[in-house]
């Protein structure tokens, strides 16, 4: 049996410097299930240090935290990369960090705060998170790839970071999973624009950087249930599973 | 950005810019008489198929293959990779293939653009 499930697969914490500091695992937490939302994917800017947090703060909680990053590639393009497990996320994070350069400014960029639970900090990252990574585009692809995740160009329609404004075009070779479109575009609006990019799965998120946008700008997929592998095949549309547009 | 293209005052190849200011061809040798009309530098490659004009020379930090499908369909004269950065061999066969020739040079950007306005300007 498939139903609806509502999901941000877009969400940051006050582990990415531009998140704001309210936004720390059990503030997420609680206002995603106060938003009645079922999945929520933590995707913080080229760094996974607060997913298990956010996961731990979820447990009982019905929602499901679907483990994330947004990773900056070289071309100063943001992708989305979401996995089954932590582990996997790691894997990827020890390739980020491989390839990411730089200290962060806390005055110029903001704090990067890695908080437990039940609201404790327990450090902060000293990377230049908001940086960019020098792992081309292509290859960020194939690594989340093989380290089992999905890939999903992030606000596609967005005149920063996105495919569009750093590569004019998405290229047809790179194997995204999904397109992300920001919360100012509705699907239809979206769909009429990118004709060319009628083949792809679209998401949209509100991309929350405040824990007020958490709810706001969701999906609806039609799953059998919340997980990465049902995730997976609503993205592939494949046995009744889609995403809502 | 809407201000960093300049069309040229004086007669111009792509053998011209190689010659004056040391940059490396890549590919496509045989074009190297392509007349440089102006030219235009960006990174962001939607600001560059917007704003860019047929015939100029561009000038850009990015190395991704996707600069070959926007100066084709710009018809720009050729690319100039700045600041040492190698394009991805991927990239080089595809310019070959299209016929835009790409030049490298280990000046910054904001130097290499200043020199060929300056050749295009000034030149006797």
């Amino acid at each position: 049996m498939t139903r609806l499930y509502t999901c941000n697969l877009h969400v940051h914490t006050c582990l990415s410097p531009c998140g704001d500091l309210d936004m720390h695992p059990s503030a997420v937490v609680e206002e995603a299930v106060l938003q009645h939302l079922d999945i929520i994917a933590v995707c913080d800017h080229n760094t996974s240090g607060n997913v298990r947090y956010v996961q731990k703060a979820a447990e009982g909680s019905g929602l499901t935290v679907i483990p994330g990053m947004e990773v900056t590639t070289r071309e100063e393009v943001h992708v989305i990369a979401l996995f089954e497990s932590v582990e996997q996320l790691e894997s990827l994070q020890e390739i980020v960090y491989e390839h990411l350069s730089g200290l962060n400014d806390e005055k110029a960029f903001g704090m990067q705060v890695l908080v437990n639970e039940i609201g404790e900090v327990e450090g902060f990252n000293e990377r230049l998170l908001i940086g960019a990574t020098d792992i081309s585009l292509e290859t960020l692809v194939e690594k989340v790839h093989e380290s089992g995740g999905l890939a999903v160009a992030a606000h596609i329609d967005r005149p920063s970071f996105s495919v569009l404004s750093q590569l004019g075009f998405v290229p047809g070779h790179v194997p995204f999973d999904a397109l992300e479109i920001s919360a100012r575009l509705p699907f239809d609006q979206a769909r009429s624009r990118f004709p060319e990019l009628a083949g792809y799965t679209f998401i949209t998120s509100s991309d929350a950087h405040f824990v007020h946008d958490i709810g706001k700008t969701c999906i609806r997929m039609n799953l059998e249930e919340p997980s990465f592998p049902e995730i997976r095949l609503a993205f592939e549309k494949k046995k009744g599973r889609y995403v809502l547009e | 950005m809407e201000n960093n293209h300049t069309r040229k005052t004086q007669e111009m190849t792509l053998q011209t810019l190689i010659d004056e200011l040391g940059l490396k061809c890549k590919c496509c040798w045989e074009k190297l008489g392509n007349e440089i009309e102006g030219g235009y530098a960006g990174d962001l490659l939607s600001d560059v198929m917007g704003n860019s004009k047929k015939g100029d020379i561009w000038v850009t930090r990015q190395v991704h293959l996707n600069i070959v499908a926007v100066a084709s369909l710009k018809e720009h004269a050729g690319i100039v990779i700045v600041q040492g950065a190698s394009p991805d061999k991927d990239t080089i066969e595809k310019a070959q293939k299209e016929g835009i020739p790409i030049m490298v040079s280990d000046l910054p950007e904001f130097e290499l653009v200043g020199k060929i306005y300056h050749l295009m300007h000034h030149a006797q």
